[in-house]
């Protein structure tokens, strides 16, 4: 009887042992880039054509993958029809602040941009639109005076031409290395959507992960309509200083889209694969223009 | 010009006993009658707003407000607003517009309130409504930084026709220490920060981002009110004499020129 209970309690160490074992967080699986891609959130390995073919969205757990500004438009423009506008349009270090005009070519360089923003022409299912996307991967979408001029340019076009505007935001605020100047692309875009309003434009945000601080606080809570991809990050504060200033820790879908939902601060959240015809019906309902 | 460095400055602006937007208010202006709340959430008491009597003028007062010792500064959740307080600024505003009573801001914050309730009321919705609303205000608007002009917090109040800055003011995207933390990731940083930061009001003027200056080099304070007086007056009567149109129109223009190459 008594060996019976020892053996049983070798047992129970062993599987606690091994249980253990499995608690590890599990090491990316090192498998070339171009083949497989795993999502950071699941872990699961995606086969590079089914992650392309399914918009990058992970098939599993439904992480909606960060994309370039260029991915986004070939997702959402008709195919031929994007005009696009200022692109040589880059920044000049004015006040040259130390260590910017590394930054700025090292992210020239990875995106192929020039700056964290591009604006155009296009048309969406056949109807026609002002649209703007901007690319987190270009200085964290950070807007300086150049993101802040193009897409004031972008709503003055729409102004001009009778075009609903439609803004993919994907940001981490005001740009700190322009200070001040940054700073007032804020009032600067938030001024030119209001002569849009009073002249009866549509607009419609489409708020993207992460989109934060001053771009958050400026046009993409300003939209007629906003929308949101799930899961996005979408807040005016930083977590971290948000957590230490009320000595508290946030739980996990604090600021996320689906608490901003909650809190009646979107309009709609859109998964990726439907974003496309979403935008083409409102555009359509607000007596679009083939 | 004065040979303070810019950490002076900082320091002199944060100082617990510069004057705060509440003695700006009574010294200025004959009468004044504080209004409260957002009509949604509560009252913001870090958010002063009201109508006052300048000259005998009707003029609309929106200030941003510290308190004066710790009891006080915990009423006032140290100068940073919620939502709530922009939202009553708006609500002010628009009353303002309604009544053609011109409107004079007060900026005086570290930023606004970074807190859960604040996220979750909408802290980013509320500023870029301020903003988007007093871009096409059609009465005049002056905006005066007294001391702290924090990040979006006081851009909030800072969209006029002009803007005016304290000698020993200062204005920047965020504090030199969030900077140096964030850019350099040393928040003891933060003295080098401020100077790599232009955020004095020279600084700002130089940037054309600010119209007027008001000298602090006199011991005497009535010195401060006085040239705020005059400038408001000479500016007020400038303002009320153009049209709506171009008023608003002249607004757009100044904020648009700004960061073109």
């Amino acid at each position: 009887m008594e060996n019976l209970f020892k053996k049983r309690q070798e047992r129970i160490a062993l599987f606690k042992k091994m249980q253990g074992k499995n608690k590890s967080t599990p090491i990316k699986k090192e498998i070339p880039e171009n083949i497989f891609k795993s999502c950071d959130k699941c872990n699961y390995s995606i086969p590079y054509m089914e992650l392309i073919e399914n918009k990058y969205v992970c098939p599993r757990c439904f992480n909606h993958f960060t994309i370039s500004a260029n991915e986004r438009i070939r997702q959402i423009i008709d195919v031929g029809s994007f005009e696009e506008f200022d692109s040589a349009l880059k920044t000049f270090n004015k006040d040259k602040f130390i260590g910017y005009d590394e930054k700025l070519n090292k992210s020239m360089e990875s995106t192929g941009l020039n700056e964290a923003v591009i604006t155009g022409f296009g048309k969406i299912n056949g109807y026609k639109c002002a649209i703007g996307v901007m690319d987190s991967r270009f200085m964290m979408g950070s807007m300086g005076s150049v993101v802040g001029e193009k897409i004031t340019r972008l709503i003055e076009f729409s102004d001009r031409k009778g075009l609903p505007l439609i803004i993919f935001c994907a940001s981490g605020g005001a740009r700190m290395q322009e200070g001040i100047v940054s700073l007032m692309q804020m009032v600067k875009t938030s001024a030119a959507l209001k002569r849009l309003d009073e002249n009866g434009g549509l607009y419609i945000s489409v708020i993207t992960n992460p989109t934060t601080g001053g771009v958050s606080a400026s046009f993409a809570m300003l939209g007629d309509i906003i929308i949101a991809e799930p899961d996005a990050l979408i807040g005016f504060a930083g977590r971290r200083v948000i957590e230490k200033t009320i000595n508290e820790v946030l739980p996990v879908e604090f600021q996320k889209s689906e608490f901003l939902m909650e809190k009646g601060f979107l309009d709609m959240i859109v998964e990726r694969k439907n974003l496309k015809d979403i935008l083409g019906s409102l555009l359509r309902i607000h007596g679009g223009n083939r | 010009m004065s040979s303070l460095s810019a950490w002076d400055r900082v320091n002199i602006a944060r100082d617990h006993n510069r004057l705060k937007s509440q003695d700006y208010i009574s010294v200025l202006f004959d009468e004044f009658y504080e209004m409260h709340g957002d009509r949604y959430f509560k009252d913001d008491s870090s958010m002063i707003t009201g109508i006052a009597s300048f000259h005998g003028l009707p003029v609309t007062i929106i200030a941003q407000s510290k308190g004066k010792d710790t009891s006080e500064n915990l009423k006032k959740n140290f100068g940073m607003n919620n939502p709530e307080g922009y939202r009553k600024a708006i609500r002010i505003a628009k009353q303002a517009e309604k009544f053609n009573r011109p409107i004079i801001t007060f900026v005086d914050t570290s930023g606004a309130y970074p807190g859960k309730g604040a996220e979750e009321r909408g802290q980013a919705e509320a500023i870029a409504k301020c903003l988007f609303t007093f871009s096409s205000l059609k009465v005049p608007i002056i905006c005066i930084v007294i001391s702290e002009g924090g990040s979006g917090g006081a851009l909030a109040l800072s969209v006029g026709d002009r803007i005016v800055m304290l000698e020993n003011a200062i204005y920047s995207i965020l504090s030199p220490e969030g900077f140096a933390s964030i850019l350099w990731k040393d928040v003891n940083k933060a003295k080098e920060a401020a100077e790599a930061m232009k955020l004095t009001s020279y600084d700002l003027y130089k940037k054309n981002i600010v119209d007027f200056i008001v000298e602090e080099s006199s011991s005497d304070v009535n010195h401060v009110f006085t040239q705020i007086d005059n400038y408001i007056s000479k500016e007020l009567s400038k303002l009320l004499s153009k049209n709506k149109k171009k008023l608003v129109n002249e607004r757009y223009e100044k904020y648009r020129k700004i960061g073109i190459m």
